[in-house]
């Protein structure tokens, strides 16, 4: 039996030295980091499940039934000084493991750019933080390097020890940016940005994949990342520039239909504007940008006006087939500029005669009017520029 | 014409919307009805239909109401268990470029599935059932305080699993996880059946749930017998307690988020979606607004039976009672300030998100208090290893593995690196079945023969105990291995041979885990047949410590001839320290309410309206809507509602048993 278990330990061992547990053993800082606040909360939790455990096996056995020499106090049941221990012992782990949690969330926040490459060497003003647009498609993943103008399908490169800044989104529902060996993952989500920062320290290729499930490609959502010496990287960047495929808004929403395990593609030029609109759900053409939909709202909305301004849905990623009693698929009509909206108005008002009263409208489209409570001069700075969702830091 | 005409009939049911081209759901479908015409040709046969109905089906009687949930419970395990057994072969096999058998369309299915019965149509039921029984023998009431509206919530919860087994063969289920995040589960991503079986499905079992916690918090607030204080009430009914009351403040939320996912897929409504203005952030804080406290509603009242067992199997008092009191209440509050840490990955600040993530932290000082209670419970007791009391020890020994790495995905940096992936799986499969199952295990062994007069087999029961535990460490320790080796869940194929070998060890597990259940099931069959042996006449087979075990087994209908009088925690074992007799004269007719077909008549016409909703049937929606008001209103010009067992019938009742008490000596 003793044999048997130690055959079974020493098996165990093997195994477990043949895997490459990557989240224990990053190539990352910042995935480091992680990893050692992980280490030393588990650490700080043994320091009591341990003495528990030991515990239990102890007590049952030294208490059990047929043990007629063991204490036998029917009737006790409460003890100050051991109820203090029993609650304050898990309460000062908590407070130590509360405290490494403030500072490690902090520290660790994705948002928050990093200020160190290695253990004791900060980032200076020599690096400059390579920037990297992440889109979730259905299902595969763009990366955009707004830097370089070049784009990729399924396949990331970025060199290393330089820090890098992902700004990530996703096309249509959620999924989870996820590159184990370089960081913690972060939701890219649609309409919505999401921020990384991360730095890798050694070269090597890594797997990212999508780590929230996101319908029947998700197993396949998969891409290589490169950690590449500053001269391999380059000749990455220049080996992207040579494919002969642009990324502009009409091949985007070609890409953007759903597909399964797409192979590796790159893009020798990006359309600059691409990731906004992406990120603002406004790449077909006539669509309204949600920047620009949110600033309109934020000055009062387009008021009834803003009602009729919409059209007929063509395409919409899947067969989108609306809801069953809903409005057939529409999407907001963009209008640029105060003139137009007007258009739409008398356009909406000649068609409709009869629900539609001839009148001035510009109070109820808000167009010029201050938002209740504000002077002149906070509303004109609370106005949100039209980049709103894009904000740089 | 006749186009229009069967459109209209069949809304969008069609001879395609049966998976035939699926050969294993055809040969599941062909298993099921065989088995199901066996069953109904058997209950036929033995002319038992009358009975079920009269005893059973219509029955108010919370004993009755909380073996039935039970057995549903037991069902829906079986098939949440084979969609678990599936998973695992799948995920053993797809490797190097194979396919494994399931394609995404199965296979995303069985996932969600999964999930849902297990959370839905098995844990709650179990739990429902377990407090249902026990908690009005426990304080001393002879049935709940509203025992239609119990038998209503039994049947709506039945329908609500009627309609997910329903999904398996007609149409199909939701592809989209357990919690169906949109926009995925919008109409946009997830036009098919599968979410609106999801909706309904859960929305009509959500009615049976919210009206069960309601009608148990009064029972335990209003119904306790003269003498039984709130700090002398034990501490399973402290417990349900607590969990009733997450479940009547929790529920309504989930009930409402998923009418408004229901609106965006119905009538076009966007709160949900991701253009004109909705947002899918919004569902995901509240559906783990609810989805936070169902995990204490599953495991408070499990920490009771624990510490019912614990105490009675050492044969001494619970150390630390009014800890445990406040132990459980602190959970039950904490549980609605942690939903966060579902998500600390979707980009909330690093404020929120520390917050969020010690709040959870501080959850686990009330637990770890719980832990050493018990603990301290067992220091100088006398401890019987009885089956509950086995299922008790595993789970202290696994429970706290889960708990520790439960605190660990509380630190949102090691979150980053472990959300969604198999070690979350592994963690929250630690607590759900070295907590809730091996509780409900603890829980069935121990009140077993306070249910049926008989105790449950051990020898089988051992196998079952061995089979589960070890299977379940076979089965999980490896996802642990895989989530630090950074293989996220939901996986259908696999790239990376290396990890293929962690998979098997895992799918080895589940395969003891099916021993475990098989032994489970013979356990059962085995002591139906030796019955006798297995008797217990005395009504209080583990000398226990709380009013049920004070009345026969089983219990009769009324429970007790006469209220008890309570002057302490554990009120039976004070009760026969003090050389209890029990009365043997003097018995008054007992008021009692009657059994009524109407709870399962309104359950039957949700399931209608619920299926009617999911196909775009609108005459039967309708129809099924107007019935189920028109029963309901029905039901309020029914005065048979209570009759009175004649002095005489609870005279003769106490006198047999007497004959039996006599004859144990």
């Amino acid at each position: 039996m003793k044999r048997f278990g130690a055959l079974l330990l020493l098996s165990l061992a093997g195994l477990l030295s043949g895997c490459d547990m990557v989240v224990l053993a990053p190539a990352g800082d910042v995935a480091a980091q992680q990893r050692d606040l992980l280490v030393v909360s588990t650490l700080l939790m043994l320091i009591i499940i341990v003495p528990v455990m030991a515990l239990t096996v102890f007590f049952a056995w030294r208490y059990r039934q047929s043990n007629a020499s063991a204490t036998y106090a029917p009737d006790w049941d409460h003890s100050t000084k051991l109820e203090l221990v029993i609650w304050a012992a898990p309460l000062l782990i908590i407070i130590c493991l509360g405290a490494l949690t403030w500072l490690g969330t902090h520290l660790l926040d994705p948002y928050r750019r990093i200020d160190r490459i290695e253990p004791g060497q900060p980032v200076t003003q020599l690096h400059k933080p390579l920037r990297v647009e992440v889109v979730a498609l259905d299902w595969k993943w763009l990366f955009i390097y707004p830097d370089y103008g070049i784009a990729s399908v399924n396949e990331l490169a970025a060199p290393v020890n330089q820090p890098i800044d992902f700004r990530i989104t996703s096309s249509a529902v959620m999924n989870s940016f996820y590159i184990p060996a370089l960081a913690g993952q972060i939701y890219a989500m649609p309409a919505m940005e999401t921020k990384l920062h991360a730095v890798i320290n050694r070269p090597g290729t890594y797997s990212g994949f999508s780590a929230n499930y996101s319908g029947a490609g998700f197993s396949g959502m998969r891409f290589a990342f490169h950690g590449l010496s500053d001269q391999a990287f380059d000749q990455w960047v220049a080996q992207a520039r040579t494919a002969s495929a642009a990324l502009n808004r009409d091949s985007y929403l070609e890409l953007e239909k759903p597909s399964e395990n797409e192979p590796v593609r790159h893009y020798a030029s990006v359309d600059p504007n691409l990731y906004g609109a992406i990120l603002n759900l406004c790449v077909e053409r006539g669509k309204m940008c949600m920047n620009e939909m949110m600033s309109i709202d934020a000055k009062g909305g387009l008021g009834l006006a803003g009602v009729r301004n919409t059209l007929p849905l063509q395409y919409d990623k899947l067969a989108r087939r609306g809801a069953v009693f809903g409005n057939d698929p529409s999407y907001v009509a963009s209008i640029c500029t105060a003139e137009e909206a007007a258009a739409v108005s008398r356009a909406s008002r000649d068609a409709w005669p009869s629900y539609w009263p001839a009148k001035n409208l510009s109070p109820l489209r808000g167009a010029g009017l201050l938002r209740p409570g504000t002077d002149s001069r906070s509303a004109e700075a609370d106005t949100p520029p039209l980049g709103l969702l894009r904000r740089e830091l | 014409m006749p186009d229009t005409l069967t459109k209209f009939i069949f809304g969008r049911l069609t001879l395609e919307s049966l998976p035939l081209h699926e050969p294993i759901v055809v040969a599941t479908f062909v298993a099921v009805a065989l088995g199901g015409i066996a069953l109904l040709g058997a209950i036929t046969y033995f002319k038992l239909w009358t009975y079920l109905w009269r005893e059973w089906f219509t029955s108010v009687d919370h004993k009755k109401i909380g073996i039935m949930y039970m057995v549903l419970g037991l069902v829906m395990l079986l098939r949440g268990f084979s969609d678990a057994i599936m998973m695992r072969l799948q995920q053993a096999i797809a490797f190097n470029g194979s396919e494994g058998y399931l394609n995404s369309h199965h296979y995303d299915q069985i996932f969600t599935a999964h999930g849902v019965i297990m959370i839905f149509f098995v844990a709650m039921p179990f739990v429902t059932g377990l407090m249902n029984f026990v908690v009005p023998l426990q304080i001393g009431a002879r049935d709940v305080s509203f025992p239609f509206l119990n038998s209503f919530s039994f049947w709506m919860t039945v329908g609500g699993a009627i309609l997910v087994m329903a999904s398996l063969f007609v149409g199909e289920f939701a592809r989209t996880g357990w919690l169906a995040y949109p926009p995925l589960s919008g109409i946009g991503y997830s036009p098919d059946v599968g979410v609106d079986y999801y909706i309904w499905a859960l929305q009509v079992a959500g009615v049976g749930t919210t009206l069960s916690g309601i009608n148990l918090i009064c029972t335990i607030i209003k119904m306790r017998a003269p003498g039984m204080t709130m700090m002398r009430m034990p501490v399973f009914t402290w417990t349900s307690l607590c969990t009733n009351v997450l479940i009547v403040a929790s529920f309504p939320v989930l009930t409402a988020v998923l009418s408004l996912l229901a609106l965006d897929r119905y009538v076009g409504t966007n709160f949900f979606t991701n253009d004109f203005g909705g947002n899918p952030m919004m569902y995901v804080n509240l559906i783990w607004i609810w989805g936070h406290p169902e995990v204490y509603i599953l495991i408070l009242p499990l920490f009771g039976v624990f510490s019912e067992v614990t105490s009675t199997f050492s044969g001494k008092r619970l150390f630390g009672y009014t800890s445990m009191v406040y132990a459980t209440v602190v959970i039950t509050i904490l549980s609605y300030l942690v939903w966060l840490h579902h998500f600390f990955t979707m980009g909330s600040g690093a404020s929120v998100n520390s917050f969020f993530g010690i709040t959870t932290m501080i959850i686990s000082i009330p637990t770890g208090a719980k832990i050493f209670n018990w603990l301290f419970t067992m220091y100088r007791g006398r401890i019987r290893f009885e089956l509950p009391m086995m299922w008790t020890l595993a789970f202290m020994l696994t429970f706290v593995v889960g708990g520790m790495t439960g605190v660990l995905l509380a630190v949102p940096p090691a979150d980053f690196v472990l959300h969604n992936s198999l070690f979350l799986i592994a963690h929250f499969h630690n607590v759900i079945i070295g907590g809730v199952l091996f509780g409900l295990f603890a829980g069935i062994a121990y009140w077993w023969p306070k249910a049926f007069g008989f105790k449950l087999d051990p020898f089988w029961g051992k196998v079952s105990f061995w089979c589960w535990v070890v299977g379940f460490w076979f089965a999980f320790m490896p996802l642990y291995i895989l989530g630090l080796m950074g293989v996220t869940r939901r996986m259908r194929v696999f790239d990376d041979p290396s990890l293929q070998i962690w998979f098997v060890i895992a799918a080895f597990g589940a395969v003891l885990i099916a021993c475990g259940i098989a032994a489970f099931l013979i356990q059962i069959f085995v002591s139906i047949r030796r019955r006798e042996a297995l008797a217990d006449p005395t009504g209080d087979p583990w000398d226990g410590r709380t009013l049920e075990w004070s009345t026969s087994s089983p219990p009769p209908a009324y429970n007790f001839a006469f209220t008890p009088v309570i002057r302490d925690n554990d009120a039976w074992w004070e009760m026969k320290q003090a050389s209890y007799i029990r009365p043997l004269a003097g018995f008054k007719p007992i008021h009692m309410p009657s059994n009524t077909g109407t709870g399962i008549i309104l359950a039957a016409f949700s399931v209608a309206l619920g299926f009617g909703l999911i196909w775009y049937i609108w005459w039967l929606a309708a129809l099924s809507f107007v019935c189920l008001i028109a029963t309901a209103i029905g039901h309020t010009f029914n005065y048979h509602r209570d009759f009175h067992i004649p002095a005489a019938e609870v005279s003769q009742t106490e006198k047999t048993r007497t004959t039996l008490l006599a004859a144990q000596g």
